[in-house]
């Protein structure tokens, strides 16, 4: 299968995508912001980095990109959508993605390791993943504090939309030790059609145990063995 | 050309030149410089751009050896690490902009000291930072820290280059001066390795990058006069960065090496066009022509000067052949970046600059660089420091326990977890940190071979205001130790050199002998230097700084497997102290917390021993003998000790008694005392016999000391401590109450 990895001006974990795509044992292409072909990508990444220097607003300038036309398209015609960090706040802009993403509480950048509870396995993106259990996958941001109104939440809620949760290392609640306040400790959302993943988190990072941890390979492999079955992905009852 | 202005003393000193220099400066030129020109002299004879007083000290360094690709005189220094790869790396100061505006001043340093490196074609992979300020507990120094920190994060998370390493140091000197030591690293093939000398008298120059402005004039000269206060009206002398836009301007550079169509490459810094400019042409034994008129301005009613003088950032100057001018372009089109073509390489060996038509500079390039006046000031001893030696630092009876004197020294700001910092950088993008900051050297593993890089700074100035030489000797010991105890053999040395007005004998004397320790130093350990920066003229009102040789070294590790950790790594291990039991309390933490003073003998550091224990400690890594290895440094055997149980989540119990032998006072010296030259490290109980046969054979005393496990930190007799007590005295420390 083809990861299609997107480059803005001012990207940066482009080349990690990449290179945990290639541990992985499969292929990537570059995806140029200017132009709009997805080059027959399977799924898009939209990585991390600071997009058009996050003039504005995070991702305010990216989602007007030529190449988000086309990832809107792909995602409207149910292609798979991966948002890390800054791609996660660009979904936001772009409204693929509920609620928005805003200054750390603590008004300070974060780089850390963070541990994310799976709550739902119903995804192409966490299929591989156990259902409830903790990952240890770096977070690296100034600007990651989910934020919405409470029907939005709860809306994401009742639908199961809510992928992933800062917890503890054991997997109580995080607490005091979140990493940016985000609103009920969420990490990272899907869309209502469960084929956009949005996270802060870099899974990128947690690619070999070389460098800490291999956690963030649970959710590239959901997406490599998602394309291959094309499996119906519905709201757990 | 334009009419010569009468100078007036004021003129003189906003160039920062004296009147003999300006003298000297019209009997080379042959006549009465015009404005611009002056301007150009001041810039390129200050201390900043010229190196007019350390040149002559500086060329006693050892700057050659097997390994080197690159000396100084370039961007950077270059040296091989196996696989057809060089890693290209600097250190820089941004001390006196940093004072004055923390967050830019910290980014721009950032920022410059990126350039630097991708300018010689490599991809920037790490960056380290070396920080002083004062006391940590005033408001005033963590508005500074705060600042400084943010503008380093803001920059470096930016542009998506780990920060990975680096110190941070808390003493009154610094009060008044911070200092801003920026570093970093990259990586590139050997054979794309692109040089910063113009040749082909016809070729183009190019000005790329951002549009021209008026920040940042007078920087370099700035930077070479002390502070006062009204340095802070000096805040236009300060640049503003812009990440993004360096972010692009890096992609574009690095895909460029290596590409025929590139002749040379140089990025502006100090006195920005200016300094490039005659850099790239001098290397190449060229002259150069430029038009001020076709640069892209930031704003309107810049005049000649300004535009030479100006330090706006993310600038780089191209030099391609005529042919290639279009299509090179077209690369940094795709980027958006503006790409101009300002003027022409000639053979003149002349920097010639017009405004349209007229010619408003036309200076021999020889009168700007190598005739730059050297100054040879007066050296003398400062008077006070045999008193200050002379102190007995055993006279001085420990106000307490030893248990409590561990806490507080593991607490305190000098030694404590840099943690609240670090997480505040992005530390791991590119995938590569093995080793990530906390640790002894950060450690990065380098693609497409089996090995890895190990980077550090370090530089404690305490010893140093005792007697400079021993001070500068023991920081490039103490980075080599820092990159040996994880492993990797010490390879070359980037320096920057940060001390007083050198114009005041003392500091004169401080530099001159700093500069002998370290070239002791890299001797001894085959370490030469290959590029560096100094930074002088950090005084405040009159008072300097204690003189601080920040040494920025790489190491390489062959084979990352044989990495080694600084936290213990298995319960049952055999605690032992690789090198001599020592008790050197002057000039030490424990001194500074317990007795608040900096005095008597400084440590003793005996050159050919540090060689021998470094060589004995990379064997004994190397066969896989040891589980963990940490260097002793600020607060001796006992906070070594501390570190190595916080980092490996598990306590140690030291059995050997000879630390509750004796005094209080000795006990302390045996404890905190930081005599040079050691390790901690920890073997599996079968291999203690080994390990001792590696020491022999290096004539290295190896002491067994203790067993690794449990929760308690404990030395016999002595100390029974809690390991999570000493783990949240540790993690508090530069946490402030909010």
């Amino acid at each position: 299968m083809r990861f299609g990895i997107a480059v803005f001006p001012g990207t940066w974990s482009d080349g990690d995508c990449a290179r945990a795509v290639e541990v992985l044992g499969h292929q990537s292409v570059r995806l140029w912001h200017r132009d709009g072909d997805l080059q027959g990508s399977d799924c898009v990444i939209l990585p991390g980095g600071f997009a058009y220097g996050d003039h504005l607003r995070t991702g305010a300038v990216a989602r007007f990109a030529p190449l988000m036309d086309s990832v809107q398209e792909f995602a409207a015609a149910g292609g798979l959508v991966l948002g890390i960090c800054n791609g996660f706040q660009i979904l936001c802009e772009a409204h693929l993605l509920p609620g928005a993403l805003t200054r750390n509480a603590s008004l300070e950048f974060r780089c850390e390791t963070t541990w994310l509870r799976v709550e739902t396995v119903d995804t192409p993106f966490t299929r591989d993943c156990e259902r409830d259990g903790v990952l240890a996958i770096p977070v690296s941001h100034g600007e990651g504090r989910f934020v919405a109104d409470p029907s939005t939440l709860d809306r994401l809620e009742a639908e199961h939309r809510v992928a992933f949760r800062y917890v503890a290392r054991d997997g109580s609640a995080v607490g005091e030790a979140s990493p940016n306040g985000s609103m009920r400790d969420i990490a990272g959302i899907v869309s209502e059609g469960r084929n956009v993943l949005g996270m802060m988190p870099h899974p990128e990072r947690a690619a070999e145990p070389l460098l800490g941890s291999d956690d963030g390979m649970h959710i590239f492999r959901s997406v490599v063995e998602a394309v291959a079955k094309r499996t119906a992905f519905t709201v757990a009852p | 050309m334009t009419a010569a202005v009468p100078v007036s003393d004021a003129t003189l000193a906003e160039v920062a030149l004296t009147r003999g220099e300006y003298e000297l400066a019209c009997r080379g030129l042959g006549r009465v410089p015009t404005e611009v020109e002056l301007g150009v002299i001041g810039a390129m004879w200050s201390e900043h751009c010229g190196y007019k007083t350390s040149k002559p000290l500086l060329a006693r360094l050892p700057v050659s050896g097997a390994r080197v690709l690159q000396g100084p005189g370039e961007n950077a220094g270059a040296v091989d690490i196996g696989g057809g790869l060089a890693c290209v790396f600097k250190i820089e100061s941004h001390n006196h902009p940093s004072a004055i505006e923390p967050y830019q001043g910290a980014a721009t340093g950032v920022g410059g000291i990126l350039r630097d490196v991708f300018t010689m074609g490599a991809r920037p992979v790490a960056l380290l930072d070396s920080l002083r300020f004062g006391p940590f507990d005033e408001p005033a120094q963590r508005h500074l820290l705060d600042g400084v920190v943010a503008g380093i994060g803001g920059y470096g998370n930016c542009i998506g280059v780990p920060t990975v390493g680096g110190e941070i140091y808390f003493d009154e000197s610094y009060r008044h001066n911070c200092l801003v030591n920026a570093m970093c690293v990259g990586v590139i093939e050997q054979s794309k390795l692109t040089r910063a000398a113009a040749a082909g008298p016809g070729n183009l120059v190019l000005l790329v990058g951002a549009d021209t402005g008026r920040d940042g004039i007078h920087g370099a000269t700035f930077a070479s006069v002390e502070l006062n206060e009204a340095s802070s009206e000096r805040r236009p002398a300060v640049q503003v960065g812009n990440p993004f836009l360096e972010k692009c301007l890096m992609e574009v550079c690095v895909t460029l090496a290596g590409d025929p169509r590139i002749v040379a490459m140089q990025d502006l810094g100090a006195a920005g066009l200016t300094s490039s400019s005659a850099e790239l042409a001098h290397r190449g034994g060229c002259g150069i022509e430029m038009d001020v008129s076709r640069i892209s301005r930031r704003e309107r009613g810049m005049t000649p000067y300004e535009v030479m003088l100006s330090e706006s950032q993310e600038r780089m100057l191209l030099v391609v052949r005529p042919q290639d001018a279009a299509s090179v372009q077209v690369e940094f089109d795709r980027w958006d970046l503006h790409s101009d073509v300002i003027g022409t390489v000639t053979d003149t060996g002349r920097l010639v600059v017009s405004d349209g038509g007229a010619v408003v500079c036309d200076l021999p390039l020889d009168l700007l660089i190598d005739d730059v006046p050297l100054r040879h000031p007066e050296a003398l001893r400062p008077a006070g420091l045999d008193e200050a030696l002379s102190v007995d630092p055993f006279a001085m009876t420990p106000p307490w326990s030893m248990g409590e004197t561990l806490l507080r020294l593991i607490g305190s700001p000098n030694i404590g977890s840099r943690r609240s910092i670090f997480r505040r950088y992005d530390h791991q993008v590119g995938d590569d940190t093995v080793v990530l900051p906390g640790g002894d050297a950060a450690l990065l593993r380098v693609r497409g071979t089996a090995g890895a890089i190990a980077l550090t700074t370090d530089g404690n100035a305490r010893y140093a205001a005792l007697d400079p030489r021993r001070g500068a000797a023991i920081a490039v010991c103490e980075a080599a130790r820092n990159v040996v105890a994880v492993g990797a053999t010490p390879v070359a040395v980037t320096n920057c050199l940060n001390f007083g007005n050198p114009e005041k004998p003392e500091v004169f004397w401080q530099l001159s002998e700093a500069v002998e320790g370290m070239r002791e130093a890299c001797l001894a350990l085959g370490v030469p230097v290959v590029s560096g920066n100094v930074s002088l003229y950090n005084d405040t009102e009159g008072v300097s700084i204690d003189p601080t040789t920040v040494i920025g070294m790489v190491g390489h590790l062959e084979d990352l497997e044989r990495r080694c950790a600084a936290g213990f790594g298995q319960d049952g291990d055999s605690v032992l102290l690789v090198g001599p039991v020592g008790m050197d309390l002057g000039g030490s933490e424990y001194q500074r917390l317990a007795h608040g003073v900096n005095a008597g003998p400084r440590p003793t550091l005996d050159l050919d021993l540090e060689r021998r224990v470094q060589s004995a400690v990379l064997e004994m890594i190397a066969a896989g003998l040891l589980s963990s290895c940490h260097d002793l440094a600020e607060g001796g055997l006992a906070v070594a000790l501390a570190e190595s149980c916080i980092l490996g989540g598990r306590g140690a119990q030291l059995s050997e008694r000879l630390f509750a032998l004796g005094a209080p006072v000795v006990q302390a010296g045996l404890l905190f005392g930081e005599s040079q030259s050691r390790f901690l490290a920890s073997s599996a109980a079968t291999g203690v016999g080994a390990v001792r046969a590696i020491a022999r054979r290096h004539d290295v005393d190896v002491r067994e000391l203790g067993t690794t496990g449990g929760d308690r930190v404990t030395v016999i007799d002595v100390f029974d401590l809690a390991l999570i007590e000493l783990a949240r005295a540790h993690a508090a420390a530069l946490m402030p109450a909010r």
